[in-house]
């Protein structure tokens, strides 16, 4: 057994071809829902390598004018905050939270999500809102910072995605 | 790691080709490094963000983040991937002489 994973994994050695793209979908509009996806996307253009992100649900936050300041860590029902959930929903928590980890960020000169969304378009990233989501929130392209190149449905967007590393956050 | 000769160099080199000592680091080996690279000629803009990611490196001991570069080299994002479209940082430290950057920005 342990001889034909070793095998597999030699094989897997010698076929892996390098990473040339990768499209990034982007569910979640938590503050640590939003982050890895901009340094994986960032972090691939910075290799060479193409980077899309696709943003769907609350993850459409991200790249809406009227939401992008607005978001937060979950304080609440975030296991990995090591907080007490009731603790987690008093007034102001998820404010200081984020005030803490936006100080931690500017220190790894991790920079803000509206300036890391800028850093990405001008790498030549591309960004698109989900075409469901839009029309579920009732959204025109009006409501998106003016980075976003579109909006897609998910049959476009497997279309756009041809050749890449699909990642969903 | 390897010994090759660069522009008449023996230098030492990572797996990836980074130099290891940047004090063996001459321009004539940036510009060969480049061509190597897929950039057949180094333009002054080249030059000014390959010797800011240099300067930065030997003063500090890191190389700027993608961030600090495009804020403060003087060449702004999308002209340092048209300048390096393989990756701006990765490849103007490997021209410049200096260790591939660690960081994650």
């Amino acid at each position: 057994m342990t001889q034909m994973l070793d095998e597999i994994a030699v094989q897997h050695e010698l076929s892996a071809e390098p990473i040339k793209k990768v499209s990034i979908v982007v569910s979640k509009g938590s503050l640590e829902g939003i982050y890895p996806a901009l340094i994986m996307a960032n972090g691939a253009r910075m290799e060479g390598m193409g980077a899309e992100l696709f943003f769907t649900f609350f993850g459409l936050d991200a790249i809406r004018k009227d939401k992008q300041g607005k978001i937060r860590v979950a304080t609440v029902g975030n296991p990995g905050m090591h907080m007490p959930s009731l603790i987690g929903v008093l007034p102001g928590m998820s404010w200081i939270a984020t005030k803490m980890m936006a100080r931690e960020m500017e220190k790894l000169d991790i920079p803000p999500i509206g300036e890391f969304l800028e850093l990405i378009h001008d790498s030549g990233g591309g960004m698109y809102a989900c075409q469901a989501t839009v029309d579920m929130f009732g959204l025109t392209m009006e409501d998106f910072i003016p980075q976003v190149d579109g909006i897609l449905t998910v049959g476009e967007f497997y279309d756009r995605s041809a050749g890449a590393e699909v990642i969903f956050t | 790691m390897t010994t090759t000769e660069i522009a008449g160099v023996a230098v030492e080199r990572d797996a990836e080709g980074f130099l290891v000592d940047p004090a063996q680091w001459t321009p004539e080996i940036g510009e060969e490094i480049a061509r190597e690279s897929g950039i057949p000629e180094l333009t002054p803009r080249h030059w000014q963000v390959v010797r800011f990611m240099r300067e930065r490196y030997l003063a500090t001991g890191t190389a700027p983040s993608i961030r600090s570069l495009g804020k403060e080299s003087g060449v702004p994002i999308k002209e340092l991937y048209q300048l390096f479209p393989k990756g701006p940082a990765k490849l103007a430290a490997k021209i410049g002489g200096i260790p591939k950057p660690r960081g994650c920005i």
